[in-house]
């Protein structure tokens, strides 16, 4: 199998990692934001079960998180797995990155010194207002390198849904590898990887940039 | 005159310790009042209990005949939400750390509570915003951010964003405690001359020549109680109490 063969297969599952990649930021970034809200409420049980299922979240393995999401339904109800594994790998990529998500804009608005509530509700602002026009812009500056930390990380942990044998690139770069004993898919893979993240290291340095405006 | 704030009976602790205890104040429209005192002493306390940023555990909180807070049975009711909203639009507060917000410019830090919380039109707010501005002698400040300004610069810009809520009283919380020397000037300028106009307001202040100066009415605390108060003339010049007069004997050797 010649290189420019291995490349164009492995690209076919290019989209199914983009899938899993765009899916997971646009559920889990909102989701982390509510997870991060539950975790810091005034009633003690809703912040003390938060902490524990961030804690869990982060402290097992995202793939058997992945395993978990897609065949414990099968295995704890007798219920099919899903056709389109696309649904528990995008579910438990989202669950997974929220409780990292939440954790990073709980420290983001922990760290907003108090006077910029006390000078908004001295004005008259509600608490809905302060929250979005005082705080929740300056917490995003304050997290933006940390984010740029969690999605450089996805990029490559995309390729974890081999575990379920999604088939998306790095799945297929196995496959190959496998069936041609060769290590040529693996370094494919990686230049796939290193490339995505030059771009989004380029993006979310623009979005810095763009925010550098105030200090 | 008319009274615009009383404040009966005052208690507020922390952790069971009383900050202030058994406190009355009133502010009659058009008074400049200063709050002196040592660090510890309950002023800014009370600042905050005034301008609705601590609750007082028991007494009276009144704006111009509006109760914010009752006393009920030795503990302060407040008034539901949407009173304490309309009260907020009768004061402002001036921070001793300006805590301007560094993500809008100038004139948005300015205009941006005016337009969303009285609703007024952006015409007539950003006309008022540039007058103030101009007052303060920022006028080319406009479009600038408060990093890029001087201590002094910025507090003036939060004394301007307060005052075009048009409040009918303004507090100080040691508006110059956070500058350096050569830049309280500026601001003590700012404040004559609202006091000129006749804006009502209660400064807490550690700058004794500029409170005998500026003020009509002086109070002196010590301990979360009122030692004694009086125009500047008694009380600074003349005091009769002997932990006054320790006071202002250590400020003076300062």
């Amino acid at each position: 199998m010649t290189l420019a063969t291995i490349v164009l297969k492995m690209g076919d599952g290019f989209g199914k990692t983009c899938a899993i990649f765009f899916l997971t930021l646009l559920f889990s970034l909102p989701l982390g934001m509510l997870v991060a809200m539950l975790r810091m409420s005034k009633n003690r049980v809703v912040a003390t079960v938060t902490r524990l299922v961030i804690s869990v979240l982060r402290g097992t393995p995202l793939m058997l998180q992945l395993l978990a999401v897609t065949y414990g339904p099968y295995y704890l109800f007798g219920l099919t797995v899903a056709r389109n594994k696309l649904i528990p790998v995008v579910i438990a990529f989202a669950i997974n990155y929220a409780a990292y998500f939440a954790e990073i804009y709980r420290g983001g608005i922990e760290s907003m010194p108090v006077g910029q509530y006390e000078a908004a509700q001295v004005l008259g602002y509600t608490k809905t207002q302060t929250f979005l026009r005082i705080i929740l812009p300056q917490v995003i500056k304050r997290i933006l390198p940390s984010i740029t930390n969690e999605v450089v990380t996805l990029v490559k942990d995309t390729s974890m849904a081999f575990t379920v044998s999604y088939q998306e690139m790095f799945t297929i770069g196995k496959q190959i590898a496998n069936s041609q004993t060769s290590f040529v898919p693996f370094v494919v893979a990686g230049v796939f990887y290193y490339v995505f993240n030059l771009l989004v290291d380029f993006g979310m340095g623009r979005v810095e940039k763009r925010l550098n405006y105030y200090r | 005159m008319s009274r615009l704030l009383e404040i009966n009976h005052c208690r507020k602790s922390f952790d069971g310790s009383e900050v202030l205890t058994d406190l009355s104040l009133c502010v009659e429209s058009s008074q400049v009042l200063s709050i002196i005192g040592p660090s510890g002493s309950g002023k800014s306390t009370l600042l905050r209990c005034a301008t609705l940023l601590e609750t007082m555990d028991g007494g009276d909180l009144i704006y111009d005949g509006t109760y914010a807070a009752r006393d009920m049975g030795g503990r302060a009711v407040y008034a539901p939400p949407a009173q304490l909203q309309k009260v907020r639009g009768m004061f402002g507060l001036v921070f001793q750390n300006f805590n301007l917000f560094p993500h809008y410019t100038v004139l948005k830090n300015i205009m941006e509570a005016p337009m969303l919380v009285q609703k007024r039109s952006r015409k007539e707010v950003e006309a008022e915003a540039r007058a103030l501005l101009d007052q303060m002698g920022l006028a080319d400040k406009a479009d600038a951010y408060p990093f890029q300004l001087s201590g002094g610069q910025q507090q003036r810009v939060s004394i301007a964003r307060a005052l075009a809520m048009n409040p009918k009283i303004l507090f100080f919380d040691e508006p110059t405690s956070a500058l350096d020397p050569e830049l309280t000037g500026e601001i003590l300028r700012v404040i004559r001359a609202l006091a000129e106009r006749k804006m009502t307001m209660v400064i807490v202040t550690h700058e004794m020549a500029f409170a005998r100066d500026v003020s009509d009415w002086v109070v002196f605390m010590n301990g979360g109680v009122i030692i004694e108060q009086g125009p500047p003339a008694e009380v600074i010049d003349h005091p009769g109490q002997e932990r006054t007069i320790q006071f202002l004997r250590r400020m003076r050797e300062q």
